[in-house]
């Protein structure tokens, strides 16, 4: 029992329980259903990008990706306008949006790398680049994405949301890279201490590339699947997931100084997010004190998860 | 001959930025080289230049602001409301703001929280204040504030005089005052800061608020320049200042930082813009010649440090 209390993802899972509980009360239980479908709905696609950022963050500090939301829409506008809703070609448009993203991971850790330029800056530089990219393709049009990939990002398969499932598959394919593959034990040991790692032999630039293109081709998907899920891709779908994408990382209860990650954590912190929206929305609260309670709501989070690793 | 020192090679470059650009500028549109076209080009400098030094006095402590833009906001819509209609309480409500600041860095370094996450989460906070204080655009700025930004000086146009004044304000607090020694040597060794006998609690709240100070300028000459505002007005900030202050020579790390060289940075990535515009780059791709420009820049940094330790060498 106490081995489960430390777990540092446990807090968010609480939380999150919390948020439902006290907002399917306001409705009497009419809402159960419904709620909990569009927060597995939401929640699936903070994930997606979350676990993206989650691996670059765990890279060591000043390691953070800040193209994610503008390498989704370039991937979503892309692979949108490729297909062009013609059923055969959904898979090779998926092809596209993961190339995009290869693409996009490969040069930011080019620059990087070559230029020695810190990662914020670079990702922020790129992030200009792609948005740009994606405004000349896009050119204000809304092609709508192929019936059966639209059927798919609104469906349920018993009841739980077909992109939950894949946010679901993602997750577990994340935890086994991080804790049962060598790839995984080199991202830590790189985020605890860079030169240790170069001098005890580990490939840190190879594993550093993997990470960036990685987190590059999460956001892609992301951005493919919500361009389908929403009936077209927008120039800025990808914009409140900058501060979404981090947010879950940290309050998933992963170490921000790098080195130590939490897959389950990104969960109930993607879940908690928009349970917290939607309560407040639920309780009739405007726009103004729904960004106050969430920005409160992560500095509590953030002052708790200190008290408890900082306690003597 | 005296070698010149590295922190004048760290200027250079960011002086070299500006001039290139400005020459550009100049080639492309002669007419631009007078008063009035000086003085529409840097127009918005100077809200900028002192976004980028608040971004500045964060970075020099080892920390990072991404609340700064939804910051500088909010003080843009209590200005264009409060400070016109109850100068007072709208003054009050300010300094309220700064205490924030500087109880958020004490905070911070209290509990060796990562600046990066509370500042995320502040950035909620001010924007929702922001929405509340002003749910829709509008205001207006107050009447001294407009008289101070429309000032027309006959040696040089309001946006150039007011940022080297800046400029030099800030270099004597930060460079050569003992206080920004202090936070500087927050910035570079913390522990030795501490056993010397300063409180890095204290340093670190007096860093937040002078960042503070530095923010609220800027969102008031903001809306002197605007003359209203909205809960968006000054988003891109965050960004902007934190990439002015890396072109214009500081390091994330290790308390680094050059006033005069943020200031720099800030009207480089200015001047950026317009260049573009002149160059007729399409709009859809101005933004991502701006991303370019920056790679651009700090890869000509990389070439200069290069130099610099040949030259040491040699």
């Amino acid at each position: 029992m106490s081995a489960i209390l430390r777990k540092p993802w446990l807090w968010s899972f609480v939380a999150a329980g919390t948020v439902w509980v006290v907002t399917i009360l306001a409705t009497g239980g009419a809402s159960t259903v419904g709620l909990s479908q569009a927060t597995l709905t939401f929640a699936a696609f903070s994930v997606i990008v979350g676990i993206g950022q989650m691996f670059v963050i765990t890279l060591g500090p000043g390691n953070i990706d800040l193209a994610v939301p503008s390498t989704m829409t370039l991937a979503g506008t892309m692979a949108l306008k490729y297909m062009d809703r013609v059923e055969s070609l959904v898979l090779p448009g998926l092809a596209m949006a993961i190339g995009i993203g290869v693409g996009i991971g490969v040069i930011n850790y080019i620059l990087i790398k070559a230029l020695r330029i810190p990662p914020i800056i670079t990702t922020l530089a790129m992030s200009f680049v792609i948005q740009s990219a994606a405004i000349a393709t896009n050119r204000g049009l809304r092609i709508k994405p192929p019936d059966s990939m639209a059927d798919f990002t609104i469906g349920l398969t018993f009841g739980v949301p077909n992109v939950a499932l894949v946010a679901l598959l993602i997750s577990v394919a994340a935890w086994a890279l991080l804790n049962r593959t060598v790839y995984g034990r080199w991202i830590s040991a790189i985020g605890q201490s860079l030169p240790a790692a170069r001098m005890a032999g580990i490939p840190v630039d190879g594993v550093r590339l993997a990470t960036y293109v990685l987190c590059a081709v999460l956001a892609a998907v992301c951005g493919y699947l919500l361009a389908c899920f929403s009936g077209g891709a927008a120039l800025n779908m990808g914009a409140e997931y900058l501060l979404v994408s981090i947010a879950v990382v940290v309050i998933g209860g992963t170490a921000v100084a790098g080195g130590d990650s939490n897959v389950p954590g990104i969960w109930g912190a993607s879940l908690f997010m928009f349970l917290v929206v939607s309560m407040l929305n639920t309780y009739g609260f405007g726009a103004g004190f729904r960004l106050i309670s969430t920005g409160t709501i992560i500095i509590a989070v953030i002052l708790l998860a200190s008290v408890r690793r900082y306690a003597p | 001959m005296r070698r010149p020192s590295s922190e004048a090679l760290r200027l250079a470059l960011p002086i070299m930025a500006l001039a290139a650009l400005l020459i550009g500028i100049f080639v492309m549109r002669p007419n631009v080289m007078s008063y009035n076209g000086l003085h529409l080009l840097f127009k918005l400098g100077i809200p900028i230049a002192l976004a980028t030094l608040a971004q500045m006095v964060i970075m020099s402590v080892n920390d990072l602001d991404l609340s700064m833009g939804s910051f500088i906001s909010f003080v843009a819509c209590v200005t264009a409301t409060w400070l016109v209609d109850a100068p007072v309480i709208g003054a009050l409500i300010l300094l309220v703001a700064i205490a924030t600041y500087a109880l958020l860095g004490m905070v911070i370094a209290y509990r060796g929280l990562p600046s990066i996450v509370v500042t995320l989460g502040m950035s909620f906070v001010w924007a929702g204040l922001a929405v509340l204080v002003l749910p829709t655009p509008g205001g207006t700025a107050p009447a001294w504030v407009t008289a101070i930004m429309s000032a027309r000086p006959a040696a040089m146009p309001m946006g150039i005089a007011g940022s080297i004044l800046i400029a030099v304000l800030a270099h004597i607090l930060i460079m050569r005052s003992s206080f920004g020694v202090l936070i500087r040597g927050v910035g570079g060794n913390e522990r030795s800061v501490a056993r010397a006998g300063w409180s890095v609690l204290w340093a670190r709240g007096a860093a937040y608020a002078t960042a503070a100070t530095f923010a609220v300028a800027a969102g008031i000459t903001l809306v002197g320049l605007m003359t209203s505002a909205d809960a968006n007005i000054a988003l891109r900030y965050t960004l902007l200042s934190i990439a002015g202050v890396i072109l214009g020579g500081g390091e994330f790390i290790g308390g680094r930082v050059s006033a005069i060289g943020a200031v720099f940075g800030a009207l480089t990535l200015l001047l950026a813009g317009s260049f573009l515009t002149f160059l007729k780059v399409s709009p859809d791709w101005q933004i991502g010649a701006q991303g370019l420009i920056l790679i651009l820049i700090l890869a000509l940094r990389l070439l200069l440090a290069r130099l610099e330790r040949n030259g040491l060498r040699a």
